[in-house]
């Protein structure tokens, strides 16, 4: 009896030292499907590291992690300085991947379609209203294009791609900017809007004549067609991992690790590409949370970019991970 | 033991002298539930005290909702609340009400009118996303049929101008009829079934036809019961929020079409508020305040309805 006893305490006792280490995460829902991936992968070759990332979006993300009710956040639209000014532990901005937002559309007998800058502007602001209006006809001459209506398909949730898109536009069109502004959630004065990355993935699929900018991930598992977008040197770049990694390579990473590509001048450039960020406090009481944190992030930075073009996503430069990997150490 | 007999067992039987303890608990509910409408509403109030200030009245008025530019107005959002729950029950209050008669007349033997019943009151169990799933299969595509066919023929009539959408008001209101048609049969027909006996023998006896029996006797006496179903089925439709969001559009423009899309003040909450921060989150906790205003509203002229016409047919009774 008094061995059987010694065995489930000595078992127990075990069970306890081994006890995984638990990471919670919570923030963009733009990269989730690449963490979720990071953490299945990580966790075959660490099983003592169970990471639980929960998409809850970007905004989500920066408020949970101000509140201090999760290990780390994740945001599209990094986190400005008044927010990081309200965050008790500091915060530490590491880009982790990046993607492209597309303008994909349902025109079944259309396959390669180009887009102006002053096509996609007028698109989004109601003024172009018909696939053959003659700002489309003009960079797409030898396609034929319908004469039927233009359904405009946006986000009705706040989020990252909104921002990052809307960013774009109003870059490039001034008119856009005073009219419409850039933000995670704006006003557009037209169109239809779908919660969600998959909720506008399906107002495209649904209705032919519908246009709507998503994630390059999602346009590609819905095997949807995106439009090939006029850059600022005036070509026309179809979204792929070598263009948005040309976008990428076209800016230099600051200090504060916080920048976005906006409308790049490299000739093979894809105009709107993005990085995403993971939100870290400067500091962490748990020596051993610290450490799990860190191995997680560095098998992110490192092994874990082979995942992103499989998924959508654009793997970061070599200049931006060892700017990301020096940023890590200074987490204490 | 016969009946005098019980009775006066019943009156010998010792008082209890504890305290009631039933009486105890069934008190706390109700305090509690009072206690949790009044912190819920304290709890939006004082979150939405930024954006009253800020805006006041004119939030009601005013027909901008742009959170970058932090301008909002919900007027866009209050006018597709209502419209969309008055189209719904403009639809669904008819056959609901043909139902609820059909049901508690004697053109069917019972079993086939309980079969009846029963898969009309299964209606109510589906889900609500589920409901959106269907609308967005089924409904979206015979609504975008039937806009561009009207946008065609009646250009001018500002109600069905183009272009239309298939995500719009109309779509909305069609799955929000459906989702309130078992709440409409089911209550209609149980104050159906609770009109007396006798009021419906003496009818026929004085030569009604059954027409004149169900129009002149038996609605009017059940009146206060359709009355208060049409208020539920209003207040449901005014809060329900999934399926709408899945096919309202989510538009904060201002539309008379419609094939337009447009937005709910529910809809509006559960898209916005996952992302909102600072004067946005105020002024979504100002539109819930408006929206839980509105249904408040409802159910009090429900009430005073039910009141009314409880007050006139009591007579009857």
């Amino acid at each position: 009896m008094r061995s059987i006893l010694s065995v489930v305490v000595a078992t127990l006792a075990a069970a306890v030292t081994v006890q995984a280490q638990q990471l919670s995460g919570a923030g963009a829902t733009f990269p989730a499907p690449l963490y979720q991936r990071w953490s299945v992968e990580y966790n075959k070759q660490v099983p003592a590291i169970q990471v639980n990332y929960q998409s809850v979006g970007s905004g989500a993300g920066v408020k949970n992690f101000l509140q201090g009710v999760v290990d780390f956040g994740a945001s599209d639209a990094a986190m400005s300085d008044e927010e990081i000014a309200k965050s008790p532990r500091g915060a530490v901005l590491i880009p982790a991947t990046a993607g492209s937002v597309v303008l994909a559309y349902n025109l079944p007998e259309v396959k390669n379609l180009r887009l102006s800058r002053e096509a996609m502007a007028g698109i989004y602001l109601g003024k172009i209203t018909k696939w053959n209006d003659p700002a489309i006809v003009a960079s797409n001459p030898d396609t034929a294009l319908p004469a039927t209506p233009i359904n405009v398909a946006y986000r009705s949730d706040g989020s990252g791609t909104t921002f990052v898109f809307t960013q774009h536009l109003a870059t490039i069109s001034p008119e856009f900017d005073e009219q419409v502004g850039f933000d995670k959630s704006v006003t557009f004065p037209v169109g239809i809007g779908g919660k969600g990355n998959e909720g506008v993935t399906a107002l495209i699929k649904q209705s032919p004549g519908t246009i709507g900018y998503i994630e390059f991930g999602y346009a590609e598992q819905n095997g949807l067609s995106c439009a090939a977008l006029e850059n600022k040197s005036g070509q026309f770049v179809a979204p792929t991992a070598e263009s948005g990694a040309a976008a990428l390579a076209s800016v230099e990473m600051p200090e504060n690790l916080r920048v976005w590509p906006v409308d790049p001048a490299a000739p093979e450039a894809y105009p709107i590409t993005t990085f995403t960020w993971l939100l870290l406090y400067k500091k962490y009481d748990d020596a051993a949370k610290l450490k799990a944190l860190k191995d997680f992030i560095t098998y992110g930075l490192t092994e874990g970019q082979s995942y992103a073009t499989d998924l959508g996503y654009i793997p970061l430069p070599e200049s931006v991970v060892a700017k990301a990997n020096a940023a890590l150490g200074t987490i204490e | 033991m016969s009946a005098p007999a019980a009775a006066k067992d019943a009156l010998t039987a010792p008082v209890r002298t504890g305290p009631d303890y039933f009486l105890w608990l069934c008190g706390a509910a109700s305090a509690g539930a009072i206690f949790v409408l009044g912190w819920i509403f304290f709890e939006i109030f004082q979150e939405a005290v930024p954006a009253l200030k800020e805006f006041g009245a004119k939030f009601l008025t005013s027909a901008t909702w742009q959170p970058n530019r932090d301008r909002f107005g919900v007027l866009p959002f209050l006018v597709g609340t209502v419209a969309t729950s008055l189209i719904a029950l403009l639809i669904a209050l008819p056959p609901g009400l043909a139902i609820a008669i059909f049901l508690n007349e004697d053109f069917l033997p019972k079993p086939a009118r309980q079969f009846i019943r029963f898969v009309v009151e299964l209606l109510a169990a589906i889900p609500s996303v589920v409901y959106g799933l269907w609308g967005i299969f089924v409904v979206i595509p015979l609504i975008q049929q039937l806009g561009s066919w009207c946008a065609e023929r009646f250009p001018n009539v500002p109600f069905l101008a183009g272009p239309a959408y298939g995500n719009s008001l109309l779509t909305a209101s069609v799955v929000l009829a459906l989702m309130i048609l078992p709440t409409i049969t089911a209550i209609s027909r149980s104050s159906l079934v609770a009109v007396p006996r006798t009021l419906r023998e003496g009818s026929y006896a004085l030569g009604a036809t059954r027409w004149e029996a169900i129009f002149g006797v038996i609605l009017p006496t059940a009146a206060p019961g359709i009355v208060a179903a049409t208020i539920l089925a209003l207040g449901r439709a005014m809060g329900e929020t999934m399926a709408v969001a899945m096919l309202i559009g989510n538009s904060s423009r201002l539309s008379w079409s419609l094939f337009a899309p447009s937005g709910t003040l529910a809809s509006l909450l559960a898209n916005q508020f996952g992302e909102a921060s600072g004067m946005q989150v105020s002024a979504l906790m100002y539109a819930a305040l408006v929206l839980v205003a509105l249904t408040l509203a409802v159910n009090f002229a429900g009430e005073a309805v039910l009141r009314f016409t409880e007050k006139r047919t009591a007579g009857i009774r």
